[in-house]
C-alpha cells in the first residue's frame, strides 16, 4: 500500500469515526497539536487516556460493587473520565459519561450499573478503534508520509 | 339676570352643602372618637361660642380622620367593612341631622308665632286699659264736679237737664262709657223728703233685674216703689242714654249695690261684675265712684269714708262694643280672637267680651291680664289665632333638602368606594397578571436562550460536515447545493445569536466585558467584512475616526463592533448607491465645534450623494444638552471616553410611519422587507439595548429616498491614559511592523471632495505618511515638480478625477514619468468591477497606476502599496490564520502553568499551548500549584480546572490572590526588596479557568474568586487568543 492510499484510508476511516460519533472535532484538534516537535503527541495522549481510563473504570466498578455506594467518589470517577473523553474527542464516551452522571446524582444503582456496562462496552469500541487508527498512522509515518487531518 | 340668579342660588345651594359637609364632618368625627368630647352640634352649626377653637378641633379631627384612612386602607377587607360602617353612620346621623333640623326650625317658628301672638295681646290688653283708664279718669272728674257744683252749692246749681247736657258734651272724653248717672245717698230718715223734693218715688230696680223686659216695654212708671231700706241710692242726674234709670235705687240692684259699697269704702273706682244692663239689656260693667261731701285724707278709714259720702256717680261700659271699637282701630284684628273674662270669681270666669267655641282648636292662646283700676275685681284678655298656624313648609323643605343631599353625598361617596374597591381589584387583577406575564417573558427568555443554545450545537455540526462535504469531490451541482446549504446554516446561526443576545438582554444577563481594543482595528475588520458587498453594489464605504479619539480603549470590542455591524448591515442592505460613512468621534468634538462634518451641504458627502441633516440624529441625546458626562454611572470609569458614532448611508431611507418602531424588536419596516433583505428586525433592538449598556444613546435621522444617518454614543474608558507610553494616536500606530517602511514619506492625495479626502488622508496617515492634498491633477503636478524640499512618493487619485478625463489623465502620467525618480501612482476605486482594473492591476508596469480598493484600511493600502512598491509581501491569511499566528506571537517563550486532575487533560492542554510556542508546566492538583505560585511569580499565567479534588480551583486560586496581596503590600510598607522592586509593585498572575461547561454563573463565579477569565476545556483557538490577549496585550506595558 502506498502512502497516498493509507492516507486515504485513515482519512475515510477517520470520517466514519465522525460519523458514528465515536470522535468529534476535539479529535482532529488534537492531531493539530502534532507537529515535527512532538511527533507522538496523538499516541502519547491516547495511551494515556486508556491507562486513564482503565484506572477510572475499575475504580467505578468497584466502587459500584460494594455494599454502600459512594456516589461521590462514582461521581468524581465518572466526572474524570468525562473530562478525559471530551479531551480526546471520545464523543460518545462522553455521552455516556453525562448520562451517568445523572444516575448518579439520582443515586439510582440500577441505571449507574447500566451506564457503567455500555461505559465499558463504548470504551472498549473506542479503544479497537483508536488502536487501528494508531497504527494506521504508524505505518503512514513509518511509511514517510504525514498525517491527514481532518478539516472541521 | 335669570343667569345671575341662577349663580346666585348654585353659590348658595354650595355654600349650604359646605357647611352641611363639614357639619357632618364634625358630627362623624364625633360619633366616631367616642373621647373626643361633647361638642353640641346646634352650636356647631350656628357657629359656636368659639369658632376659632371649634374650627381647630375639626381639622384636627378631619386630620385623624386621614390618618386612619391612610393606615385602614392598606388592607381591603378593613377599608371595605370602614367605609361601609362610614357610609351607614353617615345616613343614620344625616336622617337625624334633618330630623332634628325640622323640629329645631318648627319649634323657632311656633315660638315666633307665640311672641307674636303675646305681643299683639298685650298691646290689645294695654290699649283696652289705657281707653278705660281715660274713660274713668273722666267720669271721676264728673264725680268731682257733682261734688263742687251740686253739694258744694246750695241750692244746687245742677239739675238733671244740665247734667245730661253736660255729659253729653263731654261724651268724647270717655269713649267707653255709654252714659253715666249720679245717684244721691238718702238716708230712710229723709226718704220723704228726699221724695217731696224730687216729686217721685225712689224705686227700686230688682224686679227689673229678676224679670227683664223688653226695652220698649221698659216704663219707669211702672216700677215698684223701693222698700224701706236703711238708705237708698236713687239716681238723680243721668246722661240722656241712660235717663231710664232716673229714680231708680242703685242699693236696690244686687251688683249695684255691691259696688256702691265697695266704692264708698275704698273711695276709688270700683267695677261691677259684667251683667245684662236694663234696658239694652247689653252685657256692660259699672263703673262706680263715690262723691264724698268733704274733701277726705288719702288714709281715710272706710267707716269716715262711708260717713262723708254724699253719692255715687256711675258709668257704663258697653264691653262688647269697647273691644270692637277698639280691636277695628287696630289692623290685624282679624287674625285673632280676643275674648276678655272677667276672673274674680276663679272658678266661673264671666265672659265679657266674645265666646271661646269660634275660637280654633289651636292649643296656642296667650292670656294679658287686665287692670281696670279696682283691686277688686280681675280681668283677663285671651287672645287666639283665629286660623290654625299654616303648615310648616319651609321646614319640611328644608330637612328634606338635607336629606335627599345628604343621601346624595352618601350615594356619591358609596359609588366613588365602589369605584376604588374595583379599580383597586383590577389593579391587584392587572399586577397579578402582570406578574404572569413578566414569568412568562422570563420563561420565554429562558427558552430561547436554552432552544438557541440547544439548537447552535447540531449547527455546529451541520456546517462542520458542509465544510468537510466542500472539500470533497463534488461536481460544480453538488458544490452550489453545499454552498447554499452553508450560506443558510451560516445565517441561522447568526440569527440564533440574535436571538440569543436579545434573550440575554431580555433577562438583563448580557454583561460588557471590559478590555483593551484598538477601534481602528475593529472598524477596519468591520470594512472589510462589508467590503465584498459593498463593491458588488458599487456603493462607498468610508471609516473616520478622529485623531483625537485614543488609540486602545477598554471596553467590550464585541458588542461595539456588533453594533456598528448591525448598524451597517442595514445600511447595505438598504443603499443600492452612494456611499455608507463611518464616524467616529470624540462627543466633546462634537459638542464643541457643532461645524465638525456636520454641515451637509450636498455636495460635500462623500460619494456627492445629498444626505440627511446628521445632526438631527443626536439632537435628542441627554448627553448633549447637559454639561458634564452624560451618565451618572461614568463614574466606573477613571478615563471616560465619550464616543459618538455615526452611520450615515444614501439608501431608500426609512418610511416615516416606521420611524417610532424602528427600535422594536421583531419590527421591520413593512412586511416586504423581510422578504426583500431578509433579517428578522432584532438587531436595531440589540443594537439599542448594547448602546445602552455602554450608557450611550441611539438617535437615527432619515428621509426617504436620500438616506438615514444612525448616530450612537458609548463611554469607553481610555485605554492609553494608564500609561505615559502612549501620546499622540499617530505615532502608536506606526509601531505596528507592517507599517513601519512608510514612515516618513509623504503622499500627494488629489481629490476635489473634502470629505472623501479627509477620509483617505486619515486612512493613510495611518501608516506614518504624510499627505498633502491637492484638488485635482494640474496642482498636484506643480506640486511634484515646484516642490523639491519633500520629495513625494507616491500620488494618490481618486478614481472619479481620473476618469474625468482620460487625455489628461495619460497626459498626468506622461509628465510624471518624465520626472526623475517618479513617485508611485496608484488610484483610488470603488469597485473591482471597474472596467479598467485588469489592466491597471499592477502598479509595477510603468505609467500604469496601481489600483487600491476601497474601502479604504490601512492594512489594506499598506498592503497594495507593499505590493506597488517592491516591499516584502506579506501573506494576509485567513482570519483563524491570524489569530493562530498572533497567538503564537503571544505565547512563545512564556511560562505557563497548567491545573489540572486530568492526566488527559492536562496533556492534551499542555501539547495545545505548547503548540503556540508556550513553556509549559503541569501540575495535578490544586494544592502543588499553590506552592508553585508564590509571588514573586516565575509564570506568566495559569491555566487552572476547576473541578479537583482536595482543592478545587476557585480554592486555589483565592489562595494565590491573598498570597499575591500580602506580599504587594509588603513590598509596598518594606521599600528594600530591591530587585522585584522595579518589575512590578503589583503581582497579579493571569489564572484562566478551564472549564467544560461555559455557563454564565461560572463565568462570574470566576470572577469572583479572582480569576481572569476562562477558557473552554478543548481549546479552540480563537477564544484562547482573546482571552490570552487580554492580559498579555495589557502585559506588554512593562515588558518593552
Amino acid at each position: 500500500m502506498d502512502v497516498g492510499q493509507m492516507q486515504k484510508r485513515l482519512l475515510d476511516y477517520m470520517n466514519s469515526l465522525l460519523k458514528e460519533g465515536i470522535l468529534d472535532s476535539q479529535f482532529a484538534q488534537l492531531q493539530q497539536l502534532q507537529d515535527e516537535s512532538n511527533p507522538d503527541f496523538v499516541a502519547e495522549v491516547v495511551n494515556l487516556f486508556f491507562t486513564d481510563s482503565e484506572n477510572l473504570i475499575n475504580d467505578l466498578s468497584n466502587a459500584l460493587g460494594q455494599q454502600n455506594v459512594d456516589f461521590k467518589k462514582v461521581d468524581s470517577c465518572v466526572h474524570q473520565l468525562k473530562g478525559s473523553s471530551a479531551s480526546i474527542g471520545a464523543q460518545r464516551l462522553k455521552n455516556t459519561c453525562i448520562s451517568f452522571r445523572k444516575f448518579c446524582d439520582e443515586q439510582n444503582l440500577q441505571a449507574c450499573l447500566m451506564c457503567l456496562q455500555e461505559m465499558q462496552q463504548e470504551y472498549l469500541l473506542l479503544r479497537s478503534k483508536l488502536d487501528v487508527l494508531l497504527q494506521v498512522e504508524k505505518q503512514i509515518v513509518a511509511a514517510g508520509g504525514s498525517i491527514p487531518i481532518m478539516e472541521f | 339676570m335669570s343667569l345671575v340668579h341662577v349663580l346666585g342660588f348654585g353659590l348658595k345651594v354650595g355654600h349650604l352643602i359646605w357647611m352641611i359637609c363639614w357639619w357632618f364632618v364634625s358630627v362623624i368625627s364625633m360619633n366616631w372618637f367616642g373621647n373626643g368630647g361633647i361638642m353640641d352640634p346646634k352650636m356647631s352649626l350656628l357657629g359656636g361660642k368659639d369658632p376659632i377653637g371649634w374650627w381647630e378641633r375639626v381639622l384636627g379631627r378631619i386630620s385623624l380622620i386621614h390618618h386612619h384612612c391612610s393606615q385602614y386602607v392598606g388592607s381591603k377587607r378593613v377599608s371595605n367593612t370602614w367605609w361601609r360602617k362610614l357610609l351607614y353612620t353617615w345616613l343614620v346621623g344625616s336622617t337625624i341631622c334633618s330630623m332634628w333640623t325640622f323640629f329645631y326650625m318648627s319649634s323657632q317658628a311656633a315660638e315666633k308665632r307665640k311672641e307674636t301672638l303675646t305681643s299683639m295681646c298685650d298691646e290689645r290688653a294695654r290699649m283696652l286699659q289705657d281707653q278705660f283708664n281715660v274713660s274713668m279718669n273722666h267720669v271721676q272728674a264728673i264725680s268731682i264736679l257733682i261734688s263742687t257744683f251740686h253739694h258744694g252749692k246750695n241750692p244746687s246749681v245742677i239739675d238733671q237737664r244740665t247734667f245730661a247736657r253736660y255729659a253729653e258734651r263731654t261724651a268724647f272724653e270717655r269713649p267707653l262709657t255709654s252714659g253715666v248717672a249720679y245717684a244721691v245717698r238718702v238716708l230712710h230718715s229723709e226718704r220723704e223728703q228726699f221724695e217731696k223734693q224730687h216729686g217721685w218715688t225712689i224705686k227700686r230696680m230688682d224686679t227689673i233685674e229678676q224679670k227683664p223686659v223688653h226695652k220698649d216695654d221698659y216704663e219707669p212708671e211702672n216700677l215698684e216703689p223701693s222698700p224701706i231700706q236703711e238708705e237708698y241710692a236713687p239716681v238723680i242726674f243721668a246722661q240722656d242714654t241712660v235717663s231710664h234709670v232716673v229714680s231708680l235705687d242703685m242699693l236696690s240692684g244686687k251688683e249695684d249695690r255691691e259696688n256702691v259699697l265697695r266704692a264708698r269704702a275704698s273711695g276709688k273706682g270700683v267695677l261691677t261684675a259684667p251683667f245684662r244692663l236694663l234696658k239694652t239689656n247689653r252685657l256692660g260693667v259699672i263703673l262706680t265712684f263715690a262723691v264724698y261731701k268733704m274733701d277726705l285724707p288719702a288714709n281715710a278709714t272706710p267707716n269716715e269714708r262711708i260717713r262723708a259720702t254724699a253719692g255715687y256717680i256711675g258709668g257704663v261700659f258697653h264691653i262688647q262694643s269697647l273691644v270692637e271699637k277698639l280691636l277695628q282701630q287696630l289692623a290685624s284684628k282679624q287674625n285673632i280672637v280676643v275674648t276678655v273674662l272677667d276672673t274674680t270669681n276663679q272658678s266661673y270666669p264671666i265672659s265679657m267680651y266674645g265666646s271661646s267655641s269660634n275660637a280654633s282648636d289651636d292649643s296656642l292662646e296667650d292670656v294679658s291680664m287686665l287692670n281696670f283700676g279696682d283691686p277688686f275685681r280681675k280681668h283677663e284678655m285671651h287672645c287666639r289665632y283665629k286660623e290654625r298656624a299654616p303648615w310648616p313648609v319651609l321646614e319640611i323643605a328644608t330637612s328634606s333638602g338635607i336629606i335627599v343631599i345628604a343621601f346624595l353625598m352618601g350615594y356619591i361617596f358609596h359609588a366613588t368606594m365602589n369605584r376604588i374597591a374595583k379599580v383597586e381589584d383590577d389593579c391587584r387583577e392587572m399586577s397579578r397578571l402582570k406578574k404572569e406575564a413578566e414569568a412568562a417573558d422570563v420563561a420565554k427568555s429562558q427558552f430561547l436562550a436554552t432552544v438557541s443554545h440547544e439548537i447552535r450545537t447540531p449547527m455546529n455540526g451541520v456546517l462542520g460536515m458542509l465544510d468537510i462535504l466542500m472539500d470533497t469531490d463534488l461536481d460544480v451541482t453538488q458544490q452550489d447545493y453545499v454552498r447554499t446549504a452553508q450560506a443558510s446554516g451560516k445565517a441561522l446561526v447568526s440569527l440564533i445569536n440574535e436571538v440569543l443576545d436579545q434573550a440575554k438582554i431580555e433577562s438583563g444577563k448580557l454583561e460588557l466585558e471590559a478590555v483593551q481594543f484598538d477601534l481602528r482595528a475593529i472598524l477596519d475588520d468591520v470594512l472589510s467584512l462589508f467590503s465584498g458587498k459593498s463593491q458588488e453594489k458599487g456603493v462607498e464605504l468610508a471609516v473616520y475616526i478622529s485623531d483625537r479619539v485614543p488609540d486602545k480603549l477598554i471596553g467590550d470590542p464585541g458588542r461595539f463592533r456588533q453594533i456598528i455591524t448591525n448598524l451597517m448591515g442595514n445600511s447595505i442592505k438598504f443603499t443600492e448607491k452612494g456611499h455608507i460613512f463611518v464616524t467616529v468621534y470624540l462627543v466633546e468634538e462634537v459638542r464643541d465645534s457643532s461645524d465638525v462634518e456636520t454641515i451637509s451641504s450636498p455636495r460635500n458627502t462623500l460619494s456627492g450623494f445629498p444626505v440627511p441633516e446628521r445632526r438631527l440624529s443626536w439632537s435628542k441625546f441627554r448627553g448633549f444638552s447637559q454639561e458634564g458626562p452624560p451618565c451618572p454611572s461614568l463614574s466606573s470609569f477613571s478615563h471616560p471616553v465619550n464616543l459618538i458614532v455615526s452611520v450615515e448611508d444614501t439608501g431608500e431611507g426609512i418610511p416615516l410611519e416606521a420611524h417610532p418602531r424602528i427600535f422594536t424588536p421583531f419590527v421591520q419596516v413593512g412586511p416586504s422587507i423581510s422578504r426583500t433583505h431578509g433579517g428578522t428586525g432584532i438587531g436595531l433592538s440589540i443594537s439599542k439595548c448594547l448602546v445602552g449598556l455602554m450608557n450611550g444613546e441611539i438617535g437615527f435621522v432619515s428621509e426617504p429616498r436620500v438616506g438615514s444617518t444612525f448616530t450612537f454614543t458609548a463611554v469607553f474608558d481610555n485605554g492609553c491614559s494608564s500609561s505615559g507610553d502612549y501620546g499622540d494616536p499617530q505615532i502608536n500606530s506606526q509601531s505596528n511592523p507592517s507599517t513601519l517602511e512608510f514612515h516618513g514619506m509623504t503622499a500627494l492625495l488629489v481629490d476635489p471632495r473634502p470629505v472623501r479626502a479627509k477620509v483617505s488622508r486619515y486612512h493613510i496617515q495611518r501608516l506614518g505618511i504624510h499627505v498633502e492634498v491637492v484638488p485635482d491633477l494640474n496642482h498636484s503636478l506643480s506640486s511634484v515638480t515646484n516642490c523639491k524640499t519633500t520629495k513625494i512618493d507616491m500620488i494618490i487619485v481618486e478614481e472619479e478625477v481620473w476618469d474625468k478625463n482620460s487625455g489628461s489623465s495619460a497626459l498626468f502620467v506622461n509628465q510624471l514619468s518624465d520626472q526623475g525618480v517618479a513617485p508611485k501612482l496608484f488610484i483610488l476605486t470603488n469597485s473591482i468591477s471597474s472596467s479598467r482594473t485588469g489592466n491597471r492591476s499592477s502598479g509595477k508596469i510603468q505609467g500604469c497606476p496601481a489600483v487600491i480598493t476601497k474601502p479604504l484600511r490601512s492594512s489594506m493600502i499598506a498592503a497594495s502599496l507593499q505590493r506597488a512598491m517592491g516591499f516584502r509581501n506579506r501573506a494576509i491569511t485567513r482570519n483563524g490564520e491570524i489569530s493562530r499566528l498572533a497567538l503564537r506571537s503571544l505565547l512563545r517563550g512564556r511560562k505557563i502553568l497548567v491545573v489540572d486532575d486530568n492526566d488527559v487533560n492536562l496533556k492534551v492542554a499542555a501539547g495545545a499551548l505548547k503548540k503556540y510556542g508556550a513553556d509549559v508546566l503541569c501540575v495535578n492538583s490544586g494544592i502543588k500549584a499553590i506552592s508553585l505560585l508564590k509571588p514573586p511569580h516565575h509564570f506568566d499565567a495559569c491555566f487552572m480546572d476547576i473541578q479537583m479534588p482536595v482543592m478545587d480551583g476557585f480554592e486555589a486560586t483565592k489562595r494565590i490572590r491573598a498570597a499575591e496581596q500580602s506580599f504587594n503590600s509588603e513590598s509596598q510598607h518594606g521599600d528594600g526588596h530591591g530587585e522585584a522592586q522595579g518589575r512590578a509593585k503589583n503581582w497579579h498572575l493571569p489564572v484562566l479557568a478551564m472549564t467544560a461547561d461555559v455557563i454564565h454563573a461560572t463565568h462570574e463565579q470566576c470572577l469572583r474568586y479572582g480569576m481572569d477569565g476562562y477558557v473552554s476545556k478543548p481549546f479552540e483557538a480563537e477564544q484562547l487568543y482573546r482571552e490570552v490577549s487580554r492580559f498579555f496585550a495589557s502585559e506588554t506595558n512593562w515588558t518593552l
